[in-house]
């Protein structure tokens, strides 16, 4: 049930609250997604999806954040050795 | 950024775990709450990479799994009435109650459905007025959002004839009870992902403080959960326990604002009986006065069940990290995928059923083989 893959919104339609519709893209299958959890989805937006909900808009620069991390580990790893 | 590549490169794999084997200088038990996390270890492997010293139990993070079997009981007792169309997720059709599943009552004439969203069963509400419609409702908190969007939808549209029959779990008094069972191996918590989309963490700072146990928030990607893994080693090592979050690029501390606005509307708190590890206070939801209306348990009187849970199967103590799925003799003999005999053999989350899809019971044989060929030599 809990599948984490993201999926790309492609677009998007309806302006209700409660029933905005989202086109999501996981890896060109696309499927329709209820968006009233993410407010703030744009199209382009990666989306994490749960049971034809959104549930979180990914956040690139977080990403970014945690693999520099693995770099930082990389090299601080080697040095010690 | 895609998302996916990038977090199951192999160099960020190697990388972390030679990290992890570094940090690591004596025995730690860590607990992963969700169970899309067990099946990825064992999906990727991932309890082979880490050094021997780390012991990685799964926790009560299978949705289908806790769910009581006196709740599949009644939804049994309730999918088998001659005006309901009974949905719920594809996983729970195949749960054995004490008498059949919900697969059989389908075989037998029973309009039983496996839906994808609890949005369907409202859209066949509104196409089926003669009927009702009823929803299995399992879930952690990642799920109970959208069961509550369900029933809000449903009451803005007056269908009487949308029903819920609703079995959602929270996942901190689990831990909590997990904590402070006599019996209690967990040192450390890889927190799910997922259901801190929803609720953020601030739930988990009082448990690790008031346990002395580090919790990482963690995602379902390799390189998640091992750097997860890392984390909480090294909280462990330093002598430390605090809440990190390894998944900032899907949680934050807040979590889903509008999702958690949504939830209170139409849920409370209550009491829930978890399956494996029995009833814990303030651990699950039921409908609020305001939509007590579409509670299935209170509309339909489906008279006195004998539940039975089955006396062979073990995965109560699977549930809490008592026992992994190979110590329960049953394990890849008579209970398999095929013919289960509990629901963690059933749901693709459940541990036993993780074990089981990638051959973790093939090492095990192959131990028992090698045993017993010394014993004989």
């Amino acid at each position: 049930m809990c599948l984490a893959v993201p999926g790309k919104i492609v677009a998007i339609s309806g302006d209700d609250p409660y029933t905005r519709t989202g086109d999501v893209s996981f890896s060109g299958l696309v499927t329709k997604v209820n968006l009233a959890y993410v407010p703030e989805a744009k199209e382009n937006d990666y989306v994490i999806v749960h049971a034809g909900f959104a549930i979180s808009v990914l956040d690139e620069e977080e990403a970014q954040a945690t693999l520099a991390s693995f770099d930082e580990l990389k090299q601080s790893l080697e040095q010690a050795t | 950024m895609k998302y996916i590549d990038e977090f199951r490169d192999h160099e960020h794999v190697a990388v972390l775990a030679q990290a992890i084997k570094k940090s690591c200088t004596q025995s730690w038990t860590l607990m992963e709450l969700c169970g899309g996390q067990t099946h990825a270890i064992m999906k990727y492997g991932i309890d082979q990479l880490l050094p021997e010293q780390i012991n990685l139990v799964h926790g009560p993070g299978c949705p289908v799994c806790v769910t009581p079997l006196a709740a599949i009981d009644k939804a049994i007792a309730i999918a088998e009435l001659d005006d309901v169309i009974f949905c719920t997720f594809g996983d729970m059709l195949r749960v054995p109650g004490s008498a059949k599943d919900l697969m059989t009552v389908k075989a037998e004439g029973g309009d039983v459905r496996a839906v994808y969203s609890p949005l369907e069963a409202v859209t066949l509400a509104e196409q089926n007025p003669d009927k009702h419609v009823v929803f299995f409702a399992v879930g952690f908190e990642t799920t109970i959002p959208t069961t509550a969007m369900a029933a809000y939808q449903a009451k803005q549209r007056q269908l009487n004839n949308f029903k819920l029959l609703v079995s959602h779990v929270r996942v901190p008094p689990a831990m909590q009870a997990i904590l402070a069972a006599p019996e209690n191996r967990v040192q450390g918590f890889l927190a799910a992902g997922n259901v801190c989309v929803v609720m953020g963490y601030h739930e988990y700072l009082p448990i690790a403080e008031k346990y002395q146990v580090p919790i990482v928030v963690t995602g379902f990607e390799p390189v998640d959960i091992l750097q997860g893994i890392l984390h909480c080693v090294q909280q462990l090592e330093e002598n430390r326990a605090v809440v990190e979050n390894q998944y900032g690029r899907a949680v934050t501390q807040a979590g889903n604002v509008a999702a958690q606005t949504m939830i209170e509307r139409v849920f409370e708190v209550s009491s829930f009986a978890w399956r494996g590890l029995g009833e814990i206070e303030s651990s699950g939801f039921q409908l609020n006065a305001d939509y007590a209306e579409f509670d299935a348990a209170q509309h339909f009187q489906v008279g006195h069940i004998n539940t039975q849970e089955p006396k062979t199967c073990k995965s109560g103590e699977v549930l809490q990290g008592i026992l992994k799925p190979f110590d329960c003799p049953e394990f890849g003999k008579r209970c398999t995928p095929e013919n289960p005999l509990g629901a963690t053999m059933v749901s693709s989350e459940g541990a036993c059923a993780a074990y089981y899809a990638y051959r973790r019971h093939q090492d095990l044989r192959n131990e028992h083989e090698l045993t017993l060929s010394a014993s004989y030599k």
